[in-house]
Parts: C-alpha cells; structure tokens; sequence
C-alpha cells in the first residue's frame, strides 16, 4: 500500500485587508498529485512560496485540503477522527530550531511526542535512548537544548519525531537555517533513517545538493508541480531549472556548458568522477 | 575609507568559567573600494570581528583605525563610526519596526540627527539601490515577502551612507532566487558606488563569484587571506576546518590528478569551461 | 542586571536536596517562609539561621551563588529598612535632625531585613537545586487538587516550562535586536525617561513581533507531535516519595516543632532579659 496518495490537491485560502475584508483568494496549492510508496525518498524542491510547504503541512494534517483527497497510510486526512494517528504516522521536522524544541532537557523534549501518545515510561526511556542514538545525540541527553549548535538542535527535533515511531518524516526546510556543518550533519542523519530503518522520507528544500540524494525530486512552482523525476532527469534540465532560478550542480552546470560549446557529453552528469570520465573519454579520442 | 586592524584580541567572559578567546591577534587592512569575503564556520569569530568594526564590541587589546584615526581614542565618536560604517546584521528583516518601508529606512538617517529633506531623499536613494521602489514606500514591512524584506533591512542602512558595508551572512535562509537577487545588488551596488564590501558567509561558492578577496576565519585566528583561487588551492586544509571550496575547484583537481594540464585559478563554472576548451584545444 | 536574579538558575551538584523530590522542596519553601513571618523572635531566627546553614552546606552549592539573588533585592530592602527604622513610633534611641530612631524601629528593622535575605536565599536554595523542569512537575503534581476548583494547573505548568525555555532564547535576541538597532543608530541610554521610553520602541516591536511568531511555529510543533492537553499524557520522569522523601517530610515537622517549642520557651530572651 502506498504511504501518501494524494491526488488533485487544491489548497486555498482567503487574504484579507486591512479592514478585514476579503480580498482575494489564493491558490497556494494547486491540483497536486503525490504518491509515495514505503522506504521512499522524495524532495520537494522550490522556491519560498511555491507552495511546497503548504504542501508539507497537508501530510500530517496540520492543513486539510480544500479540494482533492489525501490519504497517508490509508486514512483520509480529513477525518477529525484519524488525527493523531496520522500526525503519529507522519512526524513533521520544521524549520526552524529553537521553536519545535519544548523540552528544557534534550532528553525531555524526545519524550515530547510519545508523552502525548501516553506511552508507558518503561517504553519511553527505551524510545528516548534509541531515537537519540539514532541522531547521535546520545551524549548529549541530559544537556539544555540552548546550547547545543543548529545542527544538534534540529538532530534532536528530528530525534523529537523519531522516537514517536512513525512511517513517515516530513521535513519542512530543516537546514535553510543552518551552516554548511549542520547542514550536512542533518541531512545525513535523514539518509541513515531512510536507509536503515526504511522510514518515507519527504525532504522540502531549496537546496539542490540535497536534492540530488533523493529518490526522486519533485520541482514546484506557483503551486504546481512543475518537473519530476530522478535527481538525474531533474538537474539534466539544466536550462529549465536556470529558467525558474533554482541551482543545479556546478559540475551539472558545466558539463551543460561544455556541451552547448560542442563537446559530445552524456545528459545528466552528477557528479565531479563522472565529468571527469567523460571528458577523459573524450581527450582520449583526440 | 580605509580600515586598518591591528593586533586585535577579544575575549569574553573574562575571570569566569565561561572565558573564552573568540578573537585572536588579527591584523588586516582592508583599502577603500574592496570588496571582501570573509568566510568561516559558525564560531569561526567572523561575526564577532565585525562587530568590532563599527564599535559594538570593544577589543580586550589591540587597534582598529579608521581613515587612521584609532576608533578607542578618546573622544572618538561612535556616531560617526557607525554611519561610515554601516553593520548589516544576520536576518537583518527581525529590526524593521516601523508601520511603513518608507519610515523604517528613515531611521537610520533619523539617528544622524539630518534635516527632513536629506533624510527622505537618502531614504528613497537607498530603497531604490536595493530595487524598491515608490509603490512599496506605504506597505507595512511585515508584509514584504522574504527577500524584500532583507532588501528593506539593507535599505535601513544604506540610506545612513556608509563608506564601509559590511553584511553578517545576507542570505542566510533564502531561496537561490532570493540569495542571487542580494548578491547581485551588492554587486551593482559596489560597481557603482563604490562602497567598499565586507560580506560575511559561510559559503565559498557563492562569493566567488564576486569577491576580490577572500579571508578564511577559524577559531578566531585568520587562516588565509588571499584571491579566491589563492584560498581554494587550500582545498583540503578548508574541509579540515568545516568549510568546501566551489565544487569546480574539486573537478580541476580532479583532471589535474588524470593528466590534465593545471588550471589552478579556476573560481568559476565559465572558468572551468574556457580551461577545459583550451586544454581540449578547442578555443 | 537581569543575570543577578538566581531564582531560576539551576546548579548542578549531586546532594541530597538536588535528588528531593521537587513537592517536597516546594512544601518545606512554603513552609519555611510561612515560619519566618509566624515565628519573630531572636529565638527562633537562631534556630532558623542554622537550619538554612545546614541546608546550605548540604546542598553544595556555593553561598556565593546564593549571595548573588540578593543583590536584585537590595534596593527593596534598603528602602524596607530605613522606612521601619524612621517610622516606627515607640522608645526614642537617637535622634538626628527631625528623624527619630526607636529601640523598636531597629527591632522591626532588623527582622524586616532578616525576613527578606532569608525568603530570597531559602527560594534560592529551592530553584538552585532542583531544574526547572523537575519545578513545573512537582507544581503539576502537588497543585493537581486545585483542578476540582477548575483550575487548570497541568496548562500552567505547560506555560511555565515554556516560558522556562523560550527567556534565555528571548534574552539573546534582545541583544541581538539592540546591536542591529545601535547599527542603525539608535541610541538607548542617553536622554529623559519619556525619550528612554520611546527610544525602546524600535526594540519592542521587533521582540513582539518575533515573540509571537516563535509562539506561533511552536504551537504547530506541538501539535504535530500530538499534544491534546494533559489528558493521557504519560512522563519520562514521574515522580513518586522515596523514603528520603519521608525523611524530608518528617525532619519538616521536627522543624516545626523546635520552632513552637522555641517560640514559648525563647531562652535567649530569657537570658538577655528582653520582652517577647
């Protein structure tokens, strides 16, 4: 069974002015498909406010869809009656550090979630210690929150969402804050949860080197998803993504370049190994 | 306006538990008209020696002199020194306070104590260097989106006319939209003014494209201080201390390694083409 | 100045009062400030004094640390002091000018001042030993009868620790505001109070505005984490009395006692052969 389906998912809502009348609707989401099957990698990659986040907050509905359905792990999200199981189902990272972090204790904010899920303290301990260990963080349990640096900070929210043991982490730009450091500390943590204990991952982002580590990518603009495919199909649209400002790999980018000036490149080059293979290909044919 | 550091120190929370050197003897010139990356990791003391610039902080020793006037001299006036030397924080878009744009960049000038006139113009000079113009002067600043509003925020400073812009990390959290959008107005903003740029990041590969210089920072001490391809040969020393060069340093090296011939001054993408289509003989 | 206040800060060590319950701590404050306003005699500030000693040493933690809370209270005390010391009517002992001091100005005066540095390190000694965690719980807990009269103690508990959480995060942002304000200017010590006043302006809005998007991010994560309330909640650290926790309780009634028996036997009063 697939873990998200979603389909034609419109999301709207109203602005209003100043003097609180209703000014104009808006379409922040619009007519989205989106499936994932267990132990996926998906990344939603856009620019701010191409609707990718409201898109994020729909999977563990924080939102409910205005049109369209949206069932994760087989429950409709507009059921009030399947609420907590599906924000259990699928735990939300957000972007920001300091304001998902509620515990004064690292080890008091993991048990945040299961608390609520009135999970017996044997069990909680149990939970707590294996979510930690699973970020790293376990040194750092009895440590404040306050101190910790970005990277660890967002390593025990995600720690926060792990130990509520679900199917499915949606994470809403959780290194846009971040340094280069914590950004790779991150996003490495997510791979190891996606490749070990085969939990769904959905990534937004707007940072394409974070993308290229996903299954597939998802581009959305203007509330539409606008391009997807494998990270490799994506970023070989090198012009198409520099139409809509988003980055692609340099190396992409050259290899891009080179080719358009004659030299006889494969499409979709990734990674500096490949350039430089091709390109020897090439010297050695000279 | 020329910016001289001399044997600068800082340490905090001196005589408690908490003492810790953030800054460690650094000496640096930077001449009028530059325009200067300073890269380092969070807690590299990057942050911590901007401050210093326009007198936020004062150093445990050692001599910052502007123009060469020492800014610890008695009677120096911090006003002066903050208005020829404008500090553009981390998210800058957290200080804007006032109902409308137009107000809000009016503040700095405000401060100067200018006559009414001065400060509009200056304020409406400065909204339209960062690409504002008159039709956001009465929108509320909490309604901008992302990126204008940093724009707003670097307005706010702009309009007091610095003769040193200095940046802690100005596109921290933007898209890649948002983040071409501000370096290119920096760009502009330094071709044509020529302000002398100081832009604090953590990322090489977007400043190289733009800086004249770059100066590494790591714990506290400066590293490297030197062109971009000058800085990016350390590429493996840079990774020891948390920081990356431009990922086409990494492919020159890499055909360096396969027999290519060096191209060791390679910054950027359209360099990296021109030295691959030369070696290939194809230019 | 804000840093001076302890009330709040908590210093690790491993003592006995540290591993307390948190219900037991907060009862024996209670209790302990109750009997510094009931039992006013030289007497019984003696046998007070030794047992916030005691405590102290037991504690381990420096009096230093504890002497610091004061220093936020020394204006009230000042000004405690000198109103009861001009004011009390009764037996003239030094007359300066047209102020009078009486023999029972200095009496109020003196307790007046021992009352407060005692109620400040005796809170201290509370909020310096136990995390502030550990506090809201024990409030959560030992408060929960008040909820037959609708009180709802498990969401203010929630507040507490929150708001336990988000001041230093606050704290630091504030600074970060003024610099970023200083930057552009702005200037927030010279001037009159109504200038101070509107020069905070630039300040506040920005820590509003930011105080309430941070509250509102947060209010999101908590519900995406499934939190309903205190409804079927469960706790990583419940408590429950071990038997040091009776032996607390106990030596708190032993306490009490000393206290009354003290009170009407006042030997020192006895001695010296004042009036009680």
């Amino acid at each position: 069974m697939k873990i998200i389906k979603g389909k034609d998912l419109v999301y709207e809502y109203i602005k209003f002015t100043d003097e609180g009348e209703a000014e104009a609707k808006v379409r922040a989401v619009d007519g989205v498909e989106i499936e994932a099957e267990p132990g996926d990698f998906i990344a939603i990659l856009g620019h701010n406010g191409s609707g990718k986040s409201t898109l994020a907050k729909h999977l563990n509905a924080i939102l409910t869809p205005t049109e369209g359905t949206l069932y994760v792990d087989g429950k409709d999200t507009r059921d009030e009656n399947s609420l907590w199981q599906i924000r259990q189902t699928a735990g939300m990272v957000f972007q920001n550090p300091d304001n998902q972090i509620i515990g004064t204790v690292v080890d008091e904010d993991v048990a945040f979630g299961p608390e609520n899920m009135g999970v017996p303290v044997e069990e909680l301990w149990k939970r707590v210690e294996k979510s930690l260990r699973a970020v790293g963080m376990w040194e750092y349990r009895s440590h404040s929150p306050n101190k910790l640096s970005g990277g660890q900070k967002q390593r025990i929210a995600i720690a926060g969402i792990v130990a509520m043991q679900p199917k499915c982490i949606v994470l809403d730009e959780p290194t846009a804050m971040l340094d280069p450091v914590g950004r790779r500390e991150v996003i490495r943590t997510v791979m190891e949860l996606n490749r070990t204990q085969h939990v769904t991952v959905i990534l937004i982002t707007h940072y394409m080197e974070e993308a290229i580590l996903a299954d597939r990518v998802m581009v959305m603009d203007s509330g539409k998803v606008i391009l997807q495919g494998t990270p490799r199909e994506v970023f070989s649209k090198v012009e198409f993504m520099r139409e809509h400002r988003l980055d692609v790999p340099q190396v992409t980018q050259l290899a891009w370049e080179l080719k358009r000036a004659g030299l006889d490149l494969p499409d979709g080059i990734l990674t500096t190994e490949e350039l430089a293979d091709a390109l020897d290909a090439i010297r050695g044919g000279e | 306006m020329s910016i001289q550091i001399e044997h600068l120190q800082y340490v905090y929370g001196a005589g408690t538990v908490f003492e810790k050197q953030a800054l460690r003897d650094i000496s640096l010139t930077i001449p009028d008209g530059q325009f200067v990356g300073i890269i380092g990791h969070t807690g590299s003391g990057k942050s911590t020696l901007v401050q210093h610039l326009n007198g936020l902080l004062r150093a445990s020793s050692g001599d910052i002199l502007v123009d060469g006037e020492s800014i610890y001299q008695e009677g120096y006036s911090m006003k002066k020194l903050r208005s020829s030397v404008g500090l553009v924080f981390q998210y800058p878009e957290y200080q804007l306070f006032e109902t409308d744009v137009f107000t809000d960049v009016c503040f700095g000038p405000k401060n100067l104590g200018l006559p009414k006139e001065e400060i509009e113009a200056r304020a409406r000079q400065a909204m339209n260097a960062v690409g504002l113009d008159e039709s956001y002067d009465k929108v509320s600043p909490f309604e901008l989106s992302g990126g204008q509003k940093r724009r707003a925020a670097i307005a706010g400073i702009l309009a007091m006319k610095p003769k040193v812009l200095i940046l802690d990390e100005p596109t921290a959290g933007l898209d890649p939209k948002g983040r071409d959008d501000i370096l290119d107005m920096l760009a502009d903003l330094h071709r044509e003014s020529g302000i002398t740029i100081l832009l604090v990041s953590h990322s090489m590969e977007d400043v190289a494209k733009y800086v004249d210089r770059i100066i590494v920072m790591s714990k506290g001490s400066v590293l490297y201080d030197d062109r971009p391809a000058g800085v990016f040969a350390h590429w493996q020393e840079l990774e020891k201390v948390g920081l990356a060069a431009p990922q086409v340093t990494y492919i020159m090296h890499e055909l360096e390694t396969r027999g290519w011939p060096a191209a060791r001054d390679v910054t950027t993408v359209e360099e990296a083409k021109d030295a691959i289509l030369n070696a290939l003989h194809r230019k | 100045m804000l840093k001076d206040i302890t009330l709040g800060q908590y210093y690790p060590a491993d003592s006995v009062i540290h591993k307390l319950d948190p219900r037991v701590k907060l009862v024996w404050t209670m209790l302990f400030i109750i009997s510094l306003f009931v039992f006013g005699s030289i007497s019984c500030y003696i046998v007070v004094t030794l047992v916030l000693i005691g405590l102290i040493r037991v504690s381990k933690v420096p009096l230093k640390f504890m002497m610091k809370g004061l220093r936020a209270i020394f204006m009230l005390m000042l000004i405690t002091v000198i109103f009861n010391l001009f004011l009390t009517p009764g037996t003239p002992v030094v007359q300066i000018w047209k102020l009078t001091i009486t023999k029972e100005g200095i009496r109020t005066a003196a307790f007046m001042a021992i009352r407060l540095v005692y109620l400040i390190v005796g809170s201290s000694l509370m909020t310096l030993t136990t995390t502030p965690n550990d506090l809201t719980d024990g409030m959560e807990k030992g408060l929960r009868f008040l909820k037959v009269f609708r009180v709802p103690v498990h969401e203010i508990a929630m507040m507490m620790s929150i708001a336990l959480r988000f001041i230093p995060i606050l704290m630091e942002e504030t600074d970060k505001i003024m610099k970023a304000q200083m930057a552009r200017g702005a200037d927030f010590e010279s001037g009159g109070l109504i200038k101070k006043a509107k020069g905070l302006v630039p300040l506040l809005v920005p820590l509003f505005v930011s105080a309430f998007r941070r509250a509102n991010d947060l209010a999101m994560a908590m519900e995406a984490r499934g939190y309903h309330g205190g409804e079927g909640r469960t706790k990583l650290r419940p408590l429950h009395y071990e038997s040091r926790d009776r032996a607390a309780y106990l030596l708190m009634l032993v306490y009490i006692a000393v206290l009354i028996l003290v009170r009407i036997a006042a030997p020192v009063e006895r001695l010296l052969g004042i009036a009680f």
